[in-house]
């Protein structure tokens, strides 16, 4: 409960920030917590409004950025997805799927201590270029493969 | 109240291999039910992760991740014995946290 605490303090800007909007009954707390979530990026509907939601409009291809995942995946409902970065500072981690309906997946924050690497599972609406955006010493850093979807994972 | 997560804590090479499953629809909003009304959206849009009171990772996610999301980390530190708590909240304001015991 504190670490949650904690995480809206610094989604608020501030401590003072949160009692004063709590106080004024506008955020329950988990209102405040989704603050902490960039409504703009999750929502952007193409790559270059997501990259420019992250702050990312300029960025750099690197090899350093290390991304696994499957040339052909069967099912797009369940695309298994490692991103590993090699460069120094490594901040954050994001993985965008250009033609998604939403190009923004996932985001992480990684702390000082936490190796620079995750892997999760997302899903493909059809055939795309995966990116793996990285944010490390204020800089962001870039790298993309194709993965080929059989069967969409977004239609219903 | 959402089911519990499956944590899987196991220390190696000084430090923690995490993997964490948690059970959740992560419903679109791109889907129609039935009678062609669209599904609302439904999704985890907050991870977190702590151990000793320290946050080890932090997410935030779309409507992307797939269903049941699977994630996995390392961090550096951390015995066998101690704990570390994981928190998910979704764009209703459910929440679920649970913890485990690093082996």
């Amino acid at each position: 409960m504190d670490q949650t605490r904690r995480n809206v303090f610094k989604a608020g800007g501030g401590a003072s920030l949160y009692a004063l909007l709590a106080v004024a009954g506008m955020l329950r707390p988990d209102a405040a917590l989704a603050a902490d979530w960039n409504q703009k990026a999750f929502e952007a509907k193409n790559l270059k409004d997501a990259f420019d939601a992250l702050g990312a409009g300029s960025r750099t291809d690197s090899i350093g950025i290390l991304m696994t995942a499957p040339e052909i995946a069967e099912n797009g409902a369940v695309v298994p997805i490692g991103a590993v970065s090699k460069l120094p500072g490594t901040e954050s981690i994001a993985i965008l799927i250009a033609k998604n309906p939403t190009a923004l997946a996932a985001s992480f924050d990684i702390p000082l201590g936490t190796e620079p690497a995750v892997s999760t599972r997302v899903k493909m609406a059809e055939t795309s270029e995966v990116h793996v955006l990285v944010k490390a010493q204020g800089k962001f850093y870039v790298t993309k493969k194709e993965i080929k979807v059989t069967i969409g994972g977004c239609g219903g | 109240m959402a089911d519990p997560m499956r944590i899987r804590a196991v220390a190696k090479d000084g430090g923690v291999n995490v993997k964490i499953l948690m059970a959740h629809e992560m419903e679109t909003g791109q889907r129609k039910d039935g009678a062609g009304k669209p599904i609302p959206a439904h999704f985890i849009q907050h991870v977190s992760a702590s151990w000793q009171g320290k946050m080890v990772l932090s997410a935030n996610w779309g409507t992307a991740i797939a269903k049941n999301p699977f994630l996995e980390f390392n961090f550096k530190g951390g015995q066998k014995g101690e704990k570390i708590q994981v928190t998910w909240t979704d764009n209703k304001g459910d929440k679920r946290t649970d913890e485990a015991t690093i082996n």
